[in-house]
């Protein structure tokens, strides 16, 4: 008797769960759209929200779009687990680096057709270079919002303070390479007591943001199809042997568990896409931004990206893909372009780039903007790139001590992730 | 023991009332007994539907998924049945992480309660100030544990507060949260002196039980203090002890915050448990039919070990002899 009516308890929850846990019926209503994004910058979430307003507007069959900012350090982690919870968002921001997963696994939602059919859309204008990360069997998946290249700011009152070579000076003796750059950070460490140069978003973890410094010296973590691993080539190893002298012989980088803030005037110089500009505004010393110094394989450019991509478990696929395609159209793009260089080759001029980011000059956008996306390697990714992150992260902590075996190390990292770019 | 079975109970009941037996059996079903168990059904429902929907439900539906292959991105969810366990069996990281497991957890507990017995019996005495010092001890437990955590983050940085106290007295700390050792020896420490708290006034709540007569008795007698804490505090509080050992090892098994915030599992995989290694295969590697998996291996450890404790309790709990 108390076992059947235990069971009958049990029953009414599960099917009480079910009732909960199933599909909200298709409203005949107005929909309303939600995105995920990894900025909560006010000045962002404005101009999306304006965007929002205007579409919202005009089309009746959505209410209005709601953005919501995750943060970024947790970002495709939270996103995940939100489709998993079956609380998937209609459109989502994606980092580059989860970008093969999202593009090869069919969470995303082709978008050639919406958008070529959008009138007006300018399809054809799109960089192939921007857009290459995030097609599949000739399909893209998601809209390259952001391709962000990285440069060098400087905080010019730091290295005036410490003697140093400052990086535009280099520039005009043709002399700005990486053996410059850390003996200029190098002095700044010594004289100031502040750290030289930050590898922003690193931080003894995020060893991607070191392609930024080894794509310099021809280096990649692994070769173009993603099969054969390139740590331990002769490159890298050149590559992490200056840097590993820089930051525990030298002290040109703050070494591993000290924290600077370029932005808080903590470090003379740092790695970071040009997107943070925004974050100098009201600052109180005198900056500037260059592009990353010349490694021995000569100039180079790294970029990182952000894509829009439509999620097929969304419950307004279609509607979120129209969507998508007006916040992109061309006239919103250049409103976009205020903060995220757009992919689209008509903006990318420094006239354009010009009108909506006071902050920087004509030159520093032609030489780090244009000609960094027209050159620029994308940051490295791969599929299973969370457990590639991982296993890179944990193989390469022991290079992060004065006395590391660099060559030894990278060897491990190879012998790590060889076979998870085998699968 | 008892005779008295449930059911002779309720004939007994039924009966004590010779008078009232005959209209009782005219309504039939609906008998004194019945009626009695809805009660009682009605007074454990709301706990037993919590129960079923947060506890029973996730736990079978756990299981589910560890039977299945669940990728979140494709939206698939393919039943592969023992496939998860047999990966299981020969995923490479899993002794490692064992095995830093087992360090924490051992570490944890023998630390966590040898410290808050000493601190209970030291604040067991009537002296000026104790309360201000139970105060101070208990404080961290009630702070929230991810702010606690990082402030200990930035404590434990190269240049940070402890290397800097340590510098005042010419001792060159190493980098904490880098070394293989020192990370997790952090991360123990971290969370002792956060929880260390809560056993120490379980304990001193045992100790405050403990009748007065005993130690005067043993006194008279001529034992020492050692051996009076040795045969007379430690076998009457041995249920606190084992207490605390339970809530102290099923706790330690399931930290996560702490390596999340301090070291992500590093340096290398010196900080890598089971539930953090769980999180990294489910949440970031989006493996769900793993992560269940592990999860379940998780759940039958704690249960085995839980009933290890609760078997041996005959042993050495005073009050099951």
């Amino acid at each position: 008797m108390r076992n059947r009516l235990t069971a009958v308890v049990a029953l009414t929850a599960l099917l009480g769960l079910t009732a909960c846990g199933g599909d909200s019926a298709e409203s005949d209503g107005p929909v309303t759209l939600r995105m995920t994004t990894w900025s909560a910058n006010e000045a962002h979430l404005k101009l999306f929200n304006e965007i929002a307003a205007e579409y919202a507007a005009t089309n009746p069959d959505v209410a209005g779009i709601t953005f919501d900012p995750i943060p970024f350090e947790s970002y495709t982690t939270t996103l995940t687990t939100q489709i998993a919870g079956g609380n998937p968002p209609d459109l989502a921001w994606v980092l580059e680096n989860s970008a093969p997963d999202f593009v090869t696994s069919g969470a995303l939602v082709p978008l050639d057709d919406t958008l070529k059919s959008t009138e007006g859309y300018g399809f054809d204008e799109l960089a192939p270079a921007a857009t290459k990360l995030w097609q599949a069997d000739g399909k893209l998946f998601a809209y390259p919002f952001s391709t962000s290249p990285f440069g060098v700011f400087v905080n010019t009152d730091l290295v005036t303070a410490a003697g140093a070579q400052s990086p535009a000076e280099m520039i005009a003796a043709g002399q700005w390479t990486w053996q410059n750059a850390l003996a200029t950070a190098k002095a700044v460490q010594a004289e100031t007591g502040k750290a030289g140069l930050v590898v922003r978003d690193f931080d003894y973890k995020g060893w991607d943001f070191l392609s930024t410094v080894w794509t310099g010296w021809g280096a990649q973590a692994w070769s173009e199809d993603g099969r054969t691993c390139g740590f331990n080539s002769a490159e890298m190893v050149e590559a992490m042997t200056v840097l590993h002298r820089g930051i525990f012989v030298d002290k040109a980088l703050p070494g591993p568990g000290t924290t600077a803030d370029f932005f808080a005037g903590d470090a003379g110089m740092t790695i970071t896409q040009i997107s943070r500009a925004s974050l100098l505004d009201g600052q109180k010393f005198g900056w500037d931004l260059v592009p990353l110094p010349a490694g021995p394989k000569g100039e180079y450019a790294v970029i990182g990206q952000g894509g829009m991509g439509v999620l097929k478990q969304g419950r307004n696929a279609e509607a979120a893909a129209d969507f998508l395609a007006y916040l992109t159209n061309p006239a919103n793009s250049a409103k976009l372009a205020q903060f995220f260089p757009p992919p689209r080759t008509s903006l990318l001029t420094a006239e354009t780039l010009a009108k909506t980011n006071p902050l920087l000059s004509p030159e520093q956008l032609q030489e780090v903007v244009i000609d960094g996306i027209a050159e620029g390697v994308v940051k490295p990714s791969h599929t299973g790139q969370a457990e590639l992150n991982q296993a890179v992260r944990a193989a390469l902590d022991p290079l992060w001590r004065p006395d590391a075996d660099v060559r030894g190390v990278l060897d491990g990292v190879c012998t790590a992730i060889t076979p998870l770019l085998a699968k | 023991m008892s005779v008295l079975t449930r059911d002779t109970v309720g004939r007994a009941g039924d009966r004590s009332a010779p008078g009232g037996a005959a209209p009782y059996r005219r309504r039939g079903w609906w008998t004194t007994r019945r009626r009695d168990q809805l009660a009682g059904l009605l007074f454990v429902a709301p706990q037993l539907a919590g129960s079923v929907l947060f506890v029973l439900i996730p736990l079978g539906l756990v299981v589910w998924y560890s039977l299945h292959e669940w990728n979140v991105l494709a939206g698939t969810f393919e039943f592969v049945g023992p496939g998860n366990y047999q990966a299981l069996a020969e995923d490479p990281n899993l002794p490692s992480v064992l095995r830093v497991t087992a360090l924490f957890s051992i570490g944890l507990v023998v630390f966590n309660l040898s410290l808050a017995l000493l601190l209970a019996v030291l604040l067991n005495q009537r002296l000026r100030g104790t309360v201000v010092f139970r105060t101070l001890f208990f404080s961290p437990v009630v702070v929230s544990l991810v702010a606690w955590t990082i402030v200990w983050g930035f404590l434990l940085q190269d240049d940070g507060g402890v290397n800097g106290a340590l510098g005042t007295i010419g001792v060159d700390g190493p980098n904490w949260l880098r070394g293989d050792w020192t990370a997790l020896l952090s991360v123990i420490v971290v969370q002792v002196v956060k929880n260390v708290g809560l056993n120490m006034v379980l304990f001193l709540a045992a100790l405050q039980g403990v009748p007065a007569e005993l130690y005067e008795a043993a006194r008279v007698e001529g034992a020492s203090a050692w051996t009076r804490f040795r045969r007379i505090t430690v076998p009457l509080i041995s249920p606190t002890i084992l207490l605390t050992s339970i809530i102290t090892v099923v706790g330690s098994l399931q930290v996560f915050a702490q390596i999340a915030v301090l070291t992500q599992g590093g340096p290398g995989t010196s900080t890598t448990v089971l539930v953090y290694y769980l999180y990294q295969r489910a949440f970031q590697f989006h493996q769900f039919g793993y992560g269940a998996t592990l999860s379940v291996l998780l759940f039958l450890i704690v249960l085995v070990l839980t009933v290890v404790q609760w078997r041996m309790r005959r042993r050495w709990v005073f009050h099951e002899q």
